[in-house]
């Protein structure tokens, strides 16, 4: 479980998070969503203790990630699998090297037999052509960037998934795998999601629970049902917005 | 508010608390890569590619560094030299200014803008690329990915082409010297070079670098992990860690020549 707990960070006099409750129960995936530059990738970073907050409480399995010690921060970040917005693969080795970084058990990250099936099965997984192992980031297009870093993410078999605009600048198919991709996660694996995204098509349909970031807070924090019933102005704004994208789009 | 901001009490707190936080972070730096050194399985290998690439990618551009600066300061000599000193003094002249000052500081200069700014960009681009944050965040430490394989690299590789450095400006020295003064011959040289030689000058040289190497290694990669976002930060990165090191350069070398060679 993870749970936030009146999370404050600011960037000089630009407060971006001012009292951030929230909670992901086990297994279930929520998609943490607000308009750009809200805080939702701050959010996930304080979660896995890559942006430290001003203020608030952190937990991740009732363990406050900003009191951990080196190996204890180690140990909870090897249960996360992170998605970068942008892929951030390392762009000095290749895509078998990226993903194989993402295999956390030391056992089988020095098993260059078992590294080589599981990466492959990675990119298997992401819809990656397997031919695409050896290539170098630099060769890759955007949308595969992407999905090599979902590889790496999930390479370790990790307990928690956080999505950081994982369908942004996908093509729709594209993206709908990765939607898939995350549902398969939680049906088969189990795995607890919190994903953050603008695509509320995208939130609706792979998410348990929904969360609004606004103005610093999560303003409105339930399941889809409980969103297409609010009557709250911002809700419905930013619900109607993409409803009429959609309806354009139609 | 603009009295406030022109206030010298306010700037020079300010400057005293921004050396404050960059000494504090920089001895984080390095004591996080003390720590990391049991970490050899992953550091070495990477220290290998980068002692490589240091090495060989830097030697070219120091064996012409050093072997016109040789040549230049035999020609001086020479220029020097039309007077009733023995001629033999070209040799200590050159191979004392070689080992003691121009090898070492002149290699050092190089490698901070050949090497640092590489770092420092390099670096500096993995973090607002978040390639550093993504290392983190699979649990891996970037001090022993990244950091201490550089540290080691320069700290073994300055001082070996400092030492190179060294050899190719005396010889180029000796080539240099023997075509500006024709009655210049080799033994004179050699007898010249001997006899003002210590064996603490070779050893000084060697120190020299050993201390510079620090400077080239750990600031620009401090300068470069702490980039700022943009490519803008990764420019102004790049920039302050040539300067730094080679003001830090500079001021180690006349604070070795204070403390190991006077009197």
């Amino acid at each position: 479980m993870i749970h936030l707990e009146g999370v404050r960070k600011a960037f000089g006099s630009q407060v971006v998070l001012d009292g951030v409750d929230f909670d992901v129960k086990e297994g279930e995936t929520v998609a943490l969503l607000g308009p750009s530059g809200t805080g939702k990738s701050v959010t996930l970073k304080t979660m896995i203790g890559l942006v430290r907050p001003d203020d608030g409480v952190i937990l991740v399995d009732d363990k406050d990630v900003w009191n951990l010690d080196r190996r204890g921060l180690k140990e909870m970040r090897e249960g996360i699998g992170y998605v970068f917005q942008y892929g951030a693969l390392f762009d000095s080795i290749d895509v078998f090297e990226n993903v194989h970084l993402g295999i956390t058990n030391e056992e089988q990250y020095g098993d260059l037999v078992h590294s080589r099936d599981r990466v492959a099965e990675c990119l298997k997984l992401v819809n990656l052509d397997p031919e695409v192992i050896d290539k170098m980031p630099g060769e890759l297009s955007g949308g595969m960037k992407k999905r090599v870093g979902i590889a790496r993410a999930i390479a370790g078999r990790p307990k928690y998934l956080l999505w950081d605009e994982p369908t942004s600048g996908l093509d729709p198919m594209n993206a709908d795998i990765i939607d898939a991709l995350i549902l398969r996660m939680e049906e088969e694996l189990g795995v607890t999601s919190v994903v953050v995204t603008h695509d509320v098509r995208g939130a609706f349909r792979v998410a348990d629970r929904l969360a609004l970031l606004m103005d610093g807070k999560i303003l409105l924090q339930g399941t889809p049902a409980e969103f297409l019933a609010s009557d709250d102005p911002k809700v419905r704004a930013f619900l109607e917005r993409d409803r009429d994208t959609s309806h354009f789009a139609a | 508010m603009t009295t406030l901001a022109l206030d010298p009490r306010r700037i020079l707190g300010k400057l005293i608390l921004t050396a404050l936080t960059h000494a504090g972070k920089l001895t984080m730096l390095v004591g996080e890569s003390f720590r990391a050194l049991v970490e050899w399985r992953i550091w070495f290998p990477r220290a290998m590619t980068e002692a490589y690439n240091i090495g060989v990618g830097s030697l070219f551009i120091v064996i012409v560094v050093s072997a016109f600066t040789g040549a230049v300061t035999a020609f001086q000599a020479g220029y020097q030299f039309q007077t009733s000193l023995p001629i033999y003094i070209v040799g200590t002249l050159i191979v004392e200014s070689v080992i003691l000052e121009l090898g070492p500081v002149l290699t050092a200069l190089i490698l901070s803008g050949r090497v640092g700014a590489r770092w420092a960009a390099e670096l500096g681009t993995m973090r607002v690329t978040e390639q550093i944050d993504a290392l983190e965040s699979l649990g891996r430490s970037p001090i022993s990915h990244l950091i201490l394989p550089r540290i080691m690299a320069g700290l073994v590789m300055v001082p070996v082409l400092t030492v190179v450095s060294d050899a190719v400006g005396i010889l180029a020295g000796l080539v240099a010297g023997k075509n500006a003064l024709p009655l210049l011959t080799t033994s004179d040289f050699l007898m010249g070079a001997r006899y003002y030689y210590r064996p603490f000058d070779g050893y000084y040289s060697v120190i020299k670098g050993f201390a510079f190497a620090m400077a080239i290694t750990v600031i620009p990669c401090y300068v470069g992990f702490n980039a700022e976002q943009g490519a803008e930060g990764v420019g102004k990165a790049t920039t302050r860690a040539v300067v730094a090191t080679s003001v830090v350069i500079l001021f180690l070398d006349a604070l070795l020549a204070k403390l190991l060679l006077s009197p």
